[in-house]
């Protein structure tokens, strides 16, 4: 996917202005935080169960190596095998030769975020492969060449007008604002692809080391069909997402639906071991694993190896009010939200996303909601010193700090400008004790008035009653 | 007990009458306070925008100026949140004052918190007459658990009806810098806090950071407003509104 984050505070102003967008992510709000709300409540020891959890997935990037070693035996005594990709274009050549060793055309996708980190579908296009995203809102979206918004919801920004337009003009049928309506027709355009795929791609939501075993939880039944029916299933995913046992697994199911869609459990859970065995009447004939880094590994060991924890339910962004107010697209690649600002500068570099790790208030409520803990403003914070370091931040930004902290270190200085500032900014404030310019801060006046400070500061003023 | 009241810069720049609320409600919590002269600023900005080199002098600066101190006491969430949380934190790798920053932490209060948990006021010297709903600031909330407390204090004076605001624990969309950087989202975070407060039924919208107060009045001016009052939760306690 392109990355186009540099662009981060133009589209999230475009965003703010975008009224269909805006209603739209008013329902998600609704919609995910309430759910979510719920169905943590149903949890009566919720706490333990997130630490748990948190212990687990800690537990598993710690001995990272050991599992995912772990995890190649037994995938490859169950008959699949796995491929190791360091960043993306390793994935699409990967997946690519797998399918032009099997003589396999057409392709049947189940949702997969990390093959949107390598832009795995443009690539399998250019090689003359026919690509069937098969999740309804992939699907939509790759009817309209869109980039998902939502690592969950992908087609959360498009209303269900907008998407009956789409279906008019792809499918020339007759229009149909009834979802469920327009799910029927969607099943019945993607069902024959099902039945004609001779490969089906997936996703891992987790990677078990004990068993081999690939597992992905969904809703809608597809997941399940593009990683049986087609004679070639290749699951691709990060390396981060192994998990030492299935109780281990079990134990992070409790929470990631719960987190992710407000669901106690998703419809579907596939646990998928190995090929199909000589007894077995489905599962593919061929299961290859390919399991990539594209800079996880480097996250080991810094400050950062928190984020591996990240098990991908999208409580971050569901519950921060930056997203909630510009939605994904903003972010400018596969991962938005809070979980975003720390991924993609990790993934596509500290300065090809400066904006990220700085677009958040710090409010908290990300971290109060992962489901693992990540401390996700600790994380931006991180990333700020690195640009900092880096030298990466504007000019102008840096000398006001240097020109702040310098004075706040000397209060002689301070206080006297302290008491100018008070003076002149009340002066400028006028009869209605508020200011709607400030020089050098236009980011607040231009949709915001200052009020004014009252004229003396606190220091003289108790000074002064101190000596009366 | 002698405690330090950290006045914050905001407070002392902008509106030095919240400084001399939380003064009166310290004092009338039995506490013979003191307010340290030479004080600034908690180093928040700096720290907040990667520059831990000053973030550290203003720790240090801290430190030594609440040393005879039995508690630090801040009317923000958000400095008290710094201090309490963030100070041991920006020193991990400093053992020899890490502890000195262990202990001011466990000695540092935002206001209610110590005046509910510490001090242990009965009577709030202040009057109020009238409805009012409350904004939970981020900080204050989420690092220091400060939501029951400001409620318990409000909940002690027979003229205040309060009205709680749906989300009130969302962000108002301040957040130092962000409010700067990110000015055009800020404003839409601070629109929806104005909206909720608006739905609450109440002019006066209180809270216990003079960031998010700025904001949000700002906004609600920009928005036409001039009748909602926006005030800090000292300016209630001990005030005569």
């Amino acid at each position: 996917m392109q990355v186009s984050a540099m662009h981060f505070k133009r589209k999230a102003t475009e965003s703010l202005r975008n009224a269909k967008l805006q209603k739209a992510l008013e329902k998600l709000q609704s919609k995910f935080v309430d759910g979510r709300a719920a169905a943590i409540a149903e949890l009566p020891n919720f706490n333990d169960i997130r630490d748990a959890a948190a212990e687990i997935r800690a537990r598993a990037i710690e001995n990272l190596d050991q599992y995912l070693l772990r995890f190649e035996e037994e995938a490859t005594a169950r008959g699949a095998t796995v491929h190791w990709a360091e960043n993306g274009d390793d994935v699409n050549r990967v997946v690519a030769d797998i399918a032009a060793q099997h003589g396999a055309r057409r392709i049947v996708k189940s949702k997969s975020m990390v093959s949107e980190e390598c832009g795995l579908n443009d690539f399998l296009e250019s090689r003359g492969l026919d690509v069937l995203e098969t999740d309804l809102g992939e699907y939509i979206l790759q009817l309209a060449h869109e980039p998902p918004s939502h690592i969950v919801a992908p087609v959360v920004h498009k209303s269900k007008e907008e998407i009956s337009d789409l279906f008019v003009e792809k499918h020339r049928r007759a229009r149909t604002t009834q979802i469920t309506e327009m799910c029927r027709e969607a099943r019945e355009v993607l069902r024959p692809g099902f039945l004609s795929a001779d490969m089906g791609i997936s996703g891992a939501n987790f990677i078990v080391a004990e068993t081999g075993s690939v597992l992905i939880v969904t809703n809608e039944g597809n997941g399940r069909l593009a990683t049986t029916l087609p004679r070639v299933h290749v699951a691709i995913t990060g390396i981060e997402k192994v998990v030492p046992t299935l109780e281990d697994v079990s134990t992070l199911l409790r929470l990631l639906p719960r987190s992710a869609t407000g669901q106690s459990i998703t419809n579907y859970v596939s646990v998928l071991t190995g090929t199909r065995g000589k007894d077995e009447s489905d599962g593919p004939e061929h299961f290859h694993i390919v399991l990539l880094d594209n800079g996880r590994s480097s996250l080991l060991g810094t400050e950062l190896q928190p984020m591996l924890r990240c098990i991908r339910c999208g409580a971050c962004m569901n519950h921060c009010p930056v997203y909630q107010n510009i939605g994904g697209h903003a972010y400018g690649w596969v991962y938005p939200g809070p979980m975003g600002s720390v991924l993609t500068p990790t993934f596509v570099g500290l300065e090809n996303a400066l904006d990220l790790p700085n677009a958040s208030t710090f409010c908290g409520e990300c971290a109060a909601v992962c489901p693992v803990k990540i401390p996700l403003p600790d994380l931006m914070r991180q990333l700020r010193n690195k640009q900092t370091e880096r030298g990466l931040r504007p000019w102008q930004e840096r000398v006001a700090l240097r020109l702040w902290s310098w004075m706040a270190q000397r209060p002689g200085i301070y206080a006297l400008y302290a008491r100018l500032a008070a003076r002149a900014l009340s002066w400028a404030g006028g009869r209605k004790k508020r200011l709607h310019r400030i020089p050098g801060a236009s980011g607040w006046t231009k949709g915001r008035d200052m009020p004014a400070p009252a004229g003396r500061t606190f220091r003289d003023l108790y000074r002064s009653r101190r000596s009366s | 007990m002698r405690v330090g009241l950290f006045v914050t810069c905001l407070v002392d720049l902008m509106r030095p009458g919240i400084g001399f609320a939380a003064l009166r409600l310290l004092e009338a919590a039995g506490c013979e306070v003191v307010v340290p002269a030479t004080q600034t600023c908690c180093g928040q900005p700096g720290y907040n925008s990667g520059d831990r080199q000053a973030a550290r002098a203003l720790a240090l600066k801290t430190l030594k100026e609440f040393d005879g101190c039995d508690y630090l006491v801040a009317p923000s969430g958000s400095c008290a949140g710094m201090i309490r949380v963030h100070y041991p934190t920006l020193f991990m790798d400093d053992p020899t004052v890490l502890e000195s920053f262990q202990r001011l932490s466990e000695r540092t209060y935002e206001l209610t918190d110590f005046l509910v948990n510490v001090a242990r006021l009965e009577n709030v010297p202040g009057s109020f007459s009238g409805s009012l709903t409350y904004h939970d600031s981020c900080a204050g909330l989420r690092e220091l658990g400060v939501q029951a407390q400001p409620r318990a204090l409000l909940a002690k004076m027979p003229g205040v009806r309060l009205s709680e605001m749906r989300e009130s624990t969302t962000c108002c969309g301040f957040g130092g810098t962000f409010s700067v950087k990110f000015g055009d989202i800020s404003a839409a975070m601070a629109d929806k806090k104005c909206e909720h407060a608006a739905q609450a039924g109440t002019d006066v919208i209180v809270g216990g950071d003079l960031g998010c107060l700025l904001n949000i009045e700002g906004r609600l001016r920009r928005r036409g407003d001039e009748k909602t009052r926006v005030l800090h939760i000292a300016e209630v306690l001990a005030g005569d509104g």
